[in-house]
């Protein structure tokens, strides 16, 4: 086993072009902010798939945990009134 | 212990409905060890891949040539990276499959094993063991695990030209001159049943094929993925017109396949068992980057360090 | 005949690092670090494939870009021997790239003004690629400058081991000064000050020293090289000598 600490890992997102937002491609390993951003260059856009980068040191995200799912997202479930087919219109009524 | 059942039978319900599984989400533990084993041999295959291609960067015949081959095996570092990346959302680090690997206790695939000693073999293997692999690699961009899945995805995009590379070689190594054409036949001669062995045992002797198959890694048994390789590559071999060293090849209208000869599943095995022609060499290298590099990482991790550690004391005199 | 020489040397510095940078392929520290070397090293191949497609249109006939990759001989290259220094470790690597880096650089700003349109256009894309490598080295002289005590004795063995090298950049044949006098050439006079300015800045925040020593057998752009380089053109020029005359 290597007695060296592993370098921190990174979560790489990247714009494929303006207009559009930034998507998560994947991970890569970087010691700073800095290194990440020019791994990801390397790594991530051989082939022109970017024109701007983020990266974010995985052990800063916060995310939703697998079993608290049901409290957190089914709510939403039986909520149809935000969604425009609950409401009843006439079929002949148009731009609406 | 219910509650376990329940859980079980509600995961596979989602797999079984296509549904995806991410990192987070509760998984069987034998879920989470096979796809550790299978991402790492995969992240493994495509490091120590880069090998027996890398021995002929530097002597590639033309500049072109020198430039394609080195974009491809660039590439399969980026392959591995990809799916170190996938393995590593499950709870392993990079850093654990490297040492796995060093040691032996990972497998990669044996085709690795086997040397490069012409500059056909680098057609060859374009052709023959990207063709194979890509069979694999498409299935897989619809396998269950979304990392994994999600990586294949960007691999075999960036695959498909890796194959045409490796014919397109071959193409011209065919239509040159004698030697050239000979090259070319001796390089399919080594690499063909190598490239057969790739989709594992038969699957009589394949224990892992049934599980494989319930959470979509596999989503064709071992056999039927090597008869799609071999009725997909016996029309390119004549077109290039190179014989495929194998007497018992032969059109079966009634199967609507090619049958093909007896595969030597002792030679299979002496490979996959660490004797094969140059496991030794493949893994010394992939150790001796790794040891040899070791006081870099360490030099980059103590530098970035100090950086935070001035910048703090920095901001500390500034307030 | 001196712009066939100047156009050789240019592309020679290219193909001789891209070539070291090639032999690392597979090997290199960390997976990212290994594809920042081989992007690196791919640049420098496009370099070279423009200057030798250029001047394989000048020379004309059965000429060809590989012709002029593959079919000369040690005395008919004309880079400086840095260039063709050893991978001895990752600290040589890295120092031998910047080293040569800052010099691209500046090289390449002149270039984009040269008279000669198809230099300055070869100039002009090569000058983003220049500009990343040396951020990409500068950054790593300095990480392991001021790494860790053992980086740091790397470096150092490094730089002094590399940096006789660095004086042969500056040096201008007859056949130079002349292409300089026309505007096709740069004129590495002219920006030798700023490039010390630039390394020792770099050097010093690095916790490096170097020694004023220079190697005076340096004569690379004369032709005249270390043993390093037969052993690269033996693996370089292997299949095209042991086939000649075939197409790939």
């Amino acid at each position: 086993m290597s007695t060296t600490q592993e370098w921190p890992l990174y979560e790489i997102f990247i714009r494929s072009k303006n207009g559009l937002e930034h998507r998560h491609v994947g991970s890569l390993h970087a010691t700073d902010a800095q290194m990440a951003i020019e791994n990801a260059r390397d790594v991530y856009t051989r082939r022109e798939e970017g024109v701007s980068i983020w990266v974010v040191p995985s052990a800063e995200i916060t995310a939703t945990q697998s079993d608290e799912a049901g409290e957190i997202f089914q709510p939403a479930a039986d909520k149809v009134y935000r969604h425009p087919t609950f409401y009843e219109l006439p079929i002949e009524l148009k731009h609406i | 212990m219910g509650d376990q059942i329940q859980l079980e039978e509600l995961f596979q319900q989602r797999i079984d409905a296509g549904g995806k599984i991410e990192p987070k989400d509760w998984m069987p533990e034998k879920y989470r060890k096979t796809h550790i084993r299978q991402i790492s041999q995969h992240a493994h295959s495509e490091i120590v891949g880069m090998l027996p291609e890398g021995n002929w960067i530097t002597r590639a015949p033309s500049l072109r040539r020198k430039v394609g081959l080195l974009a491809k095996v660039q590439d399969e570092a980026g392959h591995g990276l990809y799916l170190y990346s996938a393995a590593e959302t499950l709870g392993i680090s990079r850093d654990e499959m490297f040492d796995q690997l060093h040691t032996g206790k990972a497998k990669y695939s044996s085709i690795f094993n086997y040397p490069t000693l012409s500059w056909a073999d680098i057609g060859t293997i374009g052709w023959l063991v990207d063709g194979a692999a890509i069979i694999n690699q498409v299935m897989l961009t619809r396998t269950s695990f979304g990392p994994y899945a999600r990586a294949m995805v960007r691999i075999c995009k960036e695959e498909s030209f890796h194959q045409r590379q490796g014919y397109e070689i071959m193409l011209g190594l065919a239509q040159g001159t004698p030697e050239q054409k000979a090259m070319a036949q001796d390089a399919l001669n080594r690499f063909w049943w190598p490239s057969l062995m790739m989709f594992g045992p038969r699957d009589e002797d394949s224990p892992n094929t049934e599980l494989s198959v319930k959470w979509k890694i596999k989503r064709k048994t071992n056999d039927e993925l090597r008869q799609q390789f071999i009725d997909i590559t016996v029309p390119q071999a004549e077109y290039l017109g190179l014989t495929i060293p194998d007497p018992d090849l032969k059109w079966n209208d009634e199967r609507g396949h090619y049958d093909f000869g007896e595969i030597d599943w002792d030679e299979f095995w002496t490979v996959v068992k660490g004797n094969g022609p140059c496991n030794t060499e493949r893994l010394k290298a992939r150790v001796d980057a790794w040891e040899e590099g070791a006081w870099v990482r360490e030099a980059a991790l103590a530098y970035s360090e100090k950086q935070v550690i001035k910048k703090n004391q920095k901001a500390k005199l500034a307030s | 005949m001196s712009l066939r020489t100047y156009i050789l040397s240019l592309s020679d510095n290219a193909m001789i690092l891209g070539h070291r940078l090639s032999e690392l392929c597979g090997h290199g520290p960390t997976l990212e670090t290994d594809i920042a070397l081989t992007n690196i090293s791919l640049d420098f191949f496009g370099q070279v494939r423009s200057y030798l497609q250029y001047l394989a249109s000048i020379d004309g006939d059965q000429v060809t870009e590989d012709t002029l990759a593959f079919l000369r001989t040690e005395r008919e290259h004309h880079n400086c021997i840095l260039l063709e220094q050893p991978n001895v470790d990752f600290a040589h690597i890295i120092m031998r790239q910047y080293l040569f880096d800052v010099f691209q650089l500046l090289q390449l700003e002149q270039q984009m003004l040269s008279t000669d349109e198809t230099i300055a256009a070869i100039a002009a894309k090569a000058i983003k690629e220049a500009r990343y490598h040396q951020r990409f080295s500068e950054s790593w002289v300095l990480r392991l400058g001021d790494g860790t005590e053992v980086s740091h004795t790397k470096m150092q063995t490094a730089l002094d081991t590399l940096y006789p090298f660095v004086h042969e950049l500056f040096t201008q044949n007859d056949w130079e000064k002349e292409l300089v006098e026309q505007g096709i050439a740069s004129d590495v006079k002219g920006f030798e000050s700023r490039y010390y300015d630039t390394v020792f800045q770099t050097l010093k925040s690095a916790n490096l020293s170097k020694d004023d020593i220079i190697n005076r057998y340096a004569q690379g752009k004369n032709g005249i090289h270390t043993e390093h380089l037969g052993y690269i053109l033996t693996e370089l020029q292997y299949m095209q000598r042991a086939y000649p005359n075939m197409q790939w």
